[in-house]
């Protein structure tokens, strides 16, 4: 996957002369994970460079790049250290367009590897994404594959919304044989990564690979588990989930962060709301403990794993008295 | 000039001719009137809430003026009279505190970035854009303005920084006015002057009398010279005093004697640029001049005027514009959510 977005920085700099990509240690080193590696030798350091270590700076300086008609990719090296910048980003970056009435768009792709599962020290594992997706006005997205990876941030690039683009970087050595450039579904859509029929995960960036490793195991037990990835978490478009949950009955939403507040209670929520007569079964959210991130020797606790996933399609009220009481009359779908 | 409007002289700089120190009062007699018009207007409650810059005007206006047509402003809340210089429409620099909508104007427009509320986040953006003007092959500089508390916030020392590591021509119009709300600027700095913390960034600093319109743009003009020419950033400390309350909704009989801003009201900028007119004649023969500046006062008689006719009424606001510049497209939920409150202001 860090191949994959290394490759799209690139050909959107080859693409597009406004495009500049900065942040820390983007430049000479290529990034602590080498995303941006080769891009200052090819593009100059006019255009791929490495700012003062100051997340704040660089998102506000990006605003005024973008004023001005440049199109910046910034780096936050990872997610906890991304937080300074969290002003210039909810404050300003999420609001001139509206503040302006359109007159200034901000196209700035803020790029935050994200999440745990590295073994990562403390501060090197967080899941910011809702702080993000509370904030209208940012596009939060995140790729789960390395096509999607390479799709998703051309797209970002090209988009002229802001976009907070997550990276879940235990994926970034994830493999996929894929021809680049490739394009995959327009990244506002959630998309089928594997159908099935009796329950839906609901599931985006690291934990794409989990849950269809979850799937692949509950086939093998004879349970049939559609895979939704949603790709885009802000603004969010429901329609495929509530397709899939309609469908199956069921659904289990998995990410790594915290569950209490996480982008799961408002899965959950909106699945409720909308396919409240197709459910045979409260929608479970399954994911990281409602614990600072442990200590790289305990961050397997936290992490929601298959086992955890698979537990929680387990008290979907599969037993025959409740699917009885479901299939009553008024009820079910 | 000193304090009481006789013509001092510096090696630096250089002072600005007849024409300019005409245009320079012009701006502040104007902006002076625009304060006290805008802040009946919050009294009367036909705005929200209005920041008043009175005692201010010379660092805004002799700050604005030093600007070239292709520079850029980037203003902060109590910068309307700033804005007004600069060309800004009046009507659409009150938007903000009539709470129609957050900013009023097209920031590209009047090459002039939103009044800027949370403090030293606008310097950031001003340093951005000369670089992104830079790389664009094109001359543009920037002034960005903030307050004496606002060089606390890290967000102040991240833009001095940046700036003067990619040296952008940017200039940091630091008005001291000696309060941050109620805290008193020795509460908030032991430096000796902010423009000292130039020195920290490697870039210039500049101290200046920032109730004198005629010092205040010779500075920054050099600044923004020397800026242009590659010699990096600089700070510019604009010493002024905030002679009138925060806002309308201050107090500040809670925790500042009347005696200073006496002291600071003798020496008010516009009474001294006015003196040294009279002195020098620079609007001409005594005859000449007393015209000109009664012309002055009218022509900031009939700004006020044209605000107030402007705003006697109430705007027609669209409750569906709420969402229409969120994102470049109305998302899916958002249409919902739009259709839903429009639909349910239709049956009440």
């Amino acid at each position: 996957m860090g191949a994959a977005l290394n490759r799209a920085l690139r050909d959107a700099a080859a693409e597009d002369p406004d495009v500049v990509v900065y942040g820390e240690d983007v430049g000479a080193l290529g990034g602590v994970f080498r995303v941006t590696d080769g891009l200052s030798r090819e593009f100059g350091a006019e255009r791929v460079f490495d700012s003062p270590l100051a997340e704040s700076g660089i998102i506000g300086t990006a605003i005024g790049m973008a004023m001005y008609g440049l199109r910046p990719v910034v780096e936050m090296q990872f997610d906890a250290f991304a937080y300074p910048a969290f002003e210039q980003v909810v404050s300003h970056l999420a609001k001139m367009r509206n503040r302006t009435r359109g007159a200034v768009a901000l196209p700035v792709v803020v790029r935050v590897p994200y999440g745990g599962g590295i073994g990562g020290v403390e501060h090197h594992s967080d899941s910011s994404e809702a702080y993000y997706t509370h904030t209208p006005g940012l596009r939060v997205v995140t790729p789960g594959t390395p096509a999607d990876a390479y799709s998703m941030l051309r797209e970002a690039i090209a988009c002229d919304d802001p976009v907070v683009f997550l990276e879940p970087k235990r994926r970034y050595w994830s493999k996929e044989a894929v021809e680049l450039p490739v394009r995959t579904e327009p990244m506002e859509r959630s998309v089928v990564r594997r159908a099935g029929d009796d329950a839906t995960l609901v599931v985006y960036g690291p934990m794409v690979e989990t849950a269809l490793e979850a799937a692949a195991v509950a086939a093998e037990e004879g349970r049939s588990l559609e895979v939704v990835d949603l790709r885009q978490l802000s603004p969010w478009d429901d329609s495929v989930v509530t397709a899939s949950v309609r469908r199956t009955g069921r659904a289990v939403v998995v990410h790594e962060a915290s569950v209490f507040g996480g982008y799961g209670a408002e899965v959950a929520a909106r699945v409720g709301e909308r396919c409240f007569h197709y459910l045979e079964a409260p929608v479970l959210r399954v994911g990281g403990l409602d614990v600072p991130y442990p200590p790289p020797k305990m961050e397997h606790l936290h992490l929601p794993g298959v086992d955890r996933i698979l537990a929680a399609v387990d008290r979907l009220q599969w037993e025959s008295e409740w699917v009885a009481d479901a299939e009553g009359p008024g009820v079910g779908g | 000039m000193d304090r009481h409007g006789h013509r001092v002289s510096h090696s630096s700089f250089t002072a600005p001719d007849h024409t300019r120190l005409a245009d320079l009062h012009r701006a502040m007699v104007i902006g002076r009137r625009f304060n006290q018009q805008a802040s009946t207007l919050a009294r009367q409650g036909r705005l929200a809430v209005y920041p008043s810059s009175t005692g201010q005007e010379a660092a805004q206006v002799g700050g604005v003026l030093a600007l070239g047509d292709q520079d850029w402003l980037f203003p902060t809340y109590r910068d309307s009279v700033a804005l007004v210089t600069h060309g800004v429409d009046p009507v659409e620099t009150l938007t903000l505190f009539r709470g129609d909508w957050h900013s009023g104007y097209d920031p590209h427009r009047y090459r002039c970035a939103p009044q800027c509320t949370p403090l030293a986040t606008n310097a950031s953006h001003a340093v951005g854009l000369t670089y992104a003007a830079r790389r664009k092959g094109r001359d543009v500089a920037a002034l960005a303005i903030m307050g004496d508390g606002a060089t606390s916030e890290g967000d102040a020392h991240e833009a001095y920084n940046f700036a003067a590591v990619w040296n952008t021509p940017v200039v940091f119009l630091v008005q001291n006015n000696h309060w941050a709300i109620s805290v008193p600027l020795h509460a908030q700095t032991a430096a000796p002057t902010l423009a000292h913390k130039a020195v920290g960034y490697g870039m210039r600093g500049y101290h200046v009398d920032g109730n004198d319109a005629a010092a205040v743009y010779a500075v920054v003009s050099h600044a923004l010279a020397e800026a242009r020419a590659g010699g990096g950033p600089a700070i510019v400390e604009a010493l002024t005093y905030r002679v009138d309350p925060h806002t309308n909704s201050d107090a500040p009989q809670r925790y500042r004697d009347e005696a200073e801003v006496a002291y600071w009201t003798a020496r008010d900028p516009l009474t001294r640029m006015a003196a040294l007119i009279r002195r020098e004649g620079v609007l001409g023969d005594e005859e000449e001049t007393e015209r000109a500046l009664a012309a002055f006062d009218a022509e900031a008689e009939k700004v006020a005027a044209a605000v107030r006719d402007r705003l006697a009424g109430e705007d027609e606001l669209d409750p569906a514009s709420l969402f229409g510049d969120v994102y470049a497209e109305v998302p899916p939920l958002l249409r919902e959510e739009r259709q839903e409150l429009v639909d349910g202001l239709r049956e009440t």
